[in-house]
């Protein structure tokens, strides 16, 4: 494909992306809505996460079809961002630990909701939020 | 641009790079749109790893979002309801202007402007219930950025900061797709060419991008 004509393709993978970004956005959704816990929510959430993330970059922003002198210019540098990410996780955990072993914060404390607040019009929805919290 | 290096087929990465002249073989505003893009994936990330970082070490307990952003139309509160529209109402905007793009390179510029046109009005219907979310938790549910009545009190200020600084985008990505679409429904570009509406583009996916990373880690997550 020559620079003149620009960014052309077929419409037909346009319709089928925007289709397959419908239905990861439903099954993200549909992991809160069916309130899926513990490793299972965080491995669904990230992989759905990261496969719309995947799908916009390379057909919607057309990364897949771009040169890879400027691919390399758009992907290479956030790597780096990679690397303040593990470090905050690491000093974050080191934080939180050192607080709940020193200075004797509650591992257990629980967090309040909207139902706990306003007195509850849905009991079973509160409950269900104290069981969702540990 | 018949530059040699982009006619032969098996110019590579170092022909581009060594060629002492251009390295990149897209006009000059879809480049600096690219390492726009790129420095604000850097903003963005480090709002988002600031948010990794007090969330990981505040003691306090982290406020329910799927409760806190339930709705209630009459019956039983659904959980994160409103998020989800907004998700899908970004994700069909991307959509259009994806359309847009292709329509502009068709040289169609009645239905590129009404894509662009209809991109814009569901990102001013996003921009719309943003707000619709901001009043309702300052309002109702008292949530400040130093304080809230659920549990941890960064919960406040990274929802105002992240969600803020999105919407902030969105609202500018909507003054820049309009202005884009009345110049295209104008000819403006009839001689220029429409790699415009591809910049533009660019910028709206963008946003619908980093929805993508906020909807898991601040609201899934």
């Amino acid at each position: 494909m020559s620079a003149e004509a620009g960014q052309q393709h077929p419409l037909g993978i346009y319709y089928k992306i925007w289709t397959l970004l419908f239905v990861l956005s439903s099954f993200s959704y549909a992991v809160d809505y069916f309130n899926v816990q513990g490793g299972m929510r965080w491995g669904l959430v990230l992989l759905f996460m990261a496969l719309k993330a995947g799908f916009i970059v390379a057909i919607f922003m057309h990364v897949v079809w771009e040169r890879m002198a400027l691919v390399l210019t758009i992907l290479g540098p956030p790597i780096v961002l990679l690397v303040l990410i593990g470090l905050m996780t690491v000093e974050g955990f080191y934080t939180s630990q050192a607080r709940y072993q020193y200075m004797g914060h509650d591992p257990n404390a629980v967090a309040l909701t909207p139902n706990d607040l306003h007195g509850g019009e849905h009991g079973e929805g509160a409950e269900h939020a104290e069981e969702e919290a540990h | 641009m018949s530059d040699a290096a982009i006619s032969e087929p098996n110019s590579t990465l170092v022909d581009d790079w060594s060629a002492d002249k251009q390295a990149y073989h897209v006009p000059w505003g879809k480049a600096m749109m690219w390492i726009f893009l790129v420095s604000d994936t850097f903003i963005f990330t480090s709002f988002l790893t600031g948010y990794l970082h007090v969330r990981l070490s505040t003691t306090e307990p982290w406020p329910l979002q799927s409760e806190i952003f339930a709705l209630s139309f009459g019956g039983d509160p659904i959980p994160l309801i409103l998020i989800a529209i907004m998700t899908f109402i970004l994700i069909t905007s991307s959509g259009t202007m994806a359309l847009a793009v292709n329509f502009g390179y068709r040289r169609d510029k009645q239905k590129t402007f009404w894509f662009m046109a209809a991109t814009a009005a569901f990102g001013a219907s996003f921009v719309g219930m943003q707000v619709f979310e901001w009043s309702k938790l300052i309002l109702e549910e008292g949530v400040r950025p130093w304080g809230n009545p659920f549990g941890a009190s960064q919960f406040g200020s990274v929802f105002f900061m992240i969600t803020g600084f999105h919407g902030l985008h969105v609202t500018a990505g909507v003054i820049y797709l309009l202005t884009v679409a009345f110049k295209v429904k104008k000819g403006h570009y009839d001689k220029k060419g429409y790699e415009i509406v591809e910049i533009a583009g660019l910028y709206w996916h963008f946003v619908d991008l980093v929805w993508v990373f906020i909807f898991a880690f601040f609201y899934l997550l």
